[in-house]
């Protein structure tokens, strides 16, 4: 094998390696929220900074590779979508800290009500991030379809969970305080979906060649 | 084949089913291409896939040698005209579309002379005439600054880059409407490659540029449109940055990702 194709498969799984990390941050910070676990999410919070350590490795792969390979069309496209996934995924990582920063502030509170669509929330989530992966790794344009199809269905959520946060504020001044935080909670599982979703449409450029960011849904 | 003719530009040429052998070779297979007036048009591939065959067509090369023959159109606009027809003197080709070969090759002349020769042939003796026509070329090829004061110097006391710059005012002296270059730079350092690929994005304003070359990184660089030839086809054609970023045919994407094999 080519020296230049090794390199290529070292970087993709340096990318794989961050994901899992991202990914298994997310779901533990949603569980050091439910099971109220406060050493999970210090373990989310302390992990971030190797997430960040691989962003800036992945960066540095990615240009270093630019510049000695002059790498063109589907090589290119690869580069490129890899050093724009590493953004996002170093955002969802972010996003995952803070929700076990609001984890740690919430488990000294009275538990306000059980967590029902926060985990369904998060479980979608995980799971849109697991397949915009496994659609980078396959280079299937079908998942990552599906994907972008999924953000709907995680916003919804959020709507309904910020609907019945409101109602529980309004009936009593009390809960405000783990209500907001509650659905900061949510808004950033929102954000994760998003991050999911840009990492899926840079998938289509991957493959098609094709930037579908900030357009109408193609019908296919 | 994923070949599209329809480019939306005004043409300065256009190749209809080209075919050229050299004897019993089929070196050219059914070639159909636009050329895009004052655009630059791009040929790469693999040594031997027909590029510089299809090049040296534009200004009928092959006549200099027997068996050789053309099948098809290279039909050149506004006037019409296919200049692969027989009933169209080569030399009449050669005035209108003029070559720079690889390695740089100046007469053994004086700067001046090497300018004005193509001038001269065409029958311009006066003075004034051949130093306003030599400085206007000198200058096109950006290298009237250089080489002012000493126009009565050889030609090979330059250096190489100057040397194929000089061959590019001798190419331009005759007002030519299409240059062809082939590998215009692979015998130049990057300084004197950078200068010439300047040259060549200047030059399409007024003349129109068809180029052949290996260095993939140069014809993203310079061109507007590229076509990827193999074994004597055209496999692809399309807007450069199309081309680099998301070929349609499998076959250019080996071929410019160095996958071929």
């Amino acid at each position: 094998m080519a020296r230049f194709d090794e390199e290529l498969i070292h970087l993709k799984e340096m990318v794989l390696r961050m994901g899992a990390m991202v990914e298994r941050s997310i779901k533990d910070s949603v569980r050091s929220l439910v099971e109220r676990d406060d050493d999970l999410a210090k373990a989310v919070i302390e992990r971030d900074h190797q997430i960040n350590t691989l962003d800036v490795q992945i960066d540095e792969e990615c240009i270093r590779l630019i510049a000695l390979m002059q790498p063109m069309a589907g090589d290119l496209r690869f580069l490129t979508t890899a050093m724009k996934i590493t953004t996002d995924l170093e955002r969802m990582g972010d996003n995952a800290v803070n929700i076990a920063e609001r984890a740690l502030e919430l488990n000294r509170e009275p538990i306000l009500k059980p967590y029902i669509d926060i985990p369904h929330m998060s479980q979608i989530a995980q799971g849109m991030t697991r397949d915009a992966l496994d659609a980078f790794v396959r280079r299937d344009k079908k998942l990552a379809m599906d994907v972008i199809m999924r953000d709907d269905e995680v916003d919804d959520l959020k709507y309904g969970i910020l609907e019945e946060l409101i109602s529980f504020m309004i009936r009593d001044p009390n809960t405000v305080y783990r209500a907001m935080k509650i659905s900061f909670v949510a808004q950033y599982l929102e954000r994760i979906a998003d991050h999911a979703t840009n990492i899926a449409e840079m998938v289509i450029y991957l493959v098609a060649g094709k930037i579908i960011r900030h357009m109408a849904l193609p019908t296919e | 084949m994923g070949t599209e003719n329809k480019i939306e530009e005004k043409l300065k040429s256009e190749v209809k089913n080209l075919n050229f052998y050299y004897g019993n070779v089929h070196a050219l297979k059914d070639v159909n291409m636009p050329i895009a007036l004052n655009k630059v048009t791009a040929l790469i591939g693999p040594s031997g896939c027909g590029k510089t065959t299809f090049l040296r067509c534009f200004n009928r090369m092959h006549d200099l040698y027997p068996n050789n023959r053309y099948e098809g159109e290279i039909t050149l606009y506004p006037e019409n005209v296919n200049i692969i027809s027989s009933a169209i003197d080569p030399i009449e080709v050669r005035m209108r579309i003029s070559m720079v070969f690889q390695k740089p090759n100046p007469f053994p002349k004086s700067i001046y002379e090497n300018v004005a020769y193509g001038l001269r042939v065409r029958g311009v003796t006066k003075k004034n005439i051949l130093d306003e026509k030599v400085e206007a070329a000198l200058k096109g090829a950006a290298l009237w600054e250089e080489v002012k004061d000493r126009l009565s110097g050889s030609a090979f006391d330059m250096s190489g880059g100057q040397q194929q710059r000089l061959c590019i005012a001798r190419a331009l002296a005759t007002d030519p409407e299409i240059l062809l270059f082939d590998e215009p730079t692979s015998a130049l350092d990057p300084i004197a490659t950078s200068k010439i690929e300047e040259l060549v994005i200047e030059l399409k304003k007024k003349v129109t540029i068809l180029i052949v070359t290996h260095n993939m990184q140069q014809a993203a660089r310079i061109s507007d449109w590229t076509g990827f030839m193999m074994l004597g086809e055209l496999i692809e054609f399309d807007k450069t940055d199309k081309i680099f970023t998301a070929p349609s045919e499998k076959l250019t994407e080996d071929y410019i990702t160095g996958r071929f094999g």
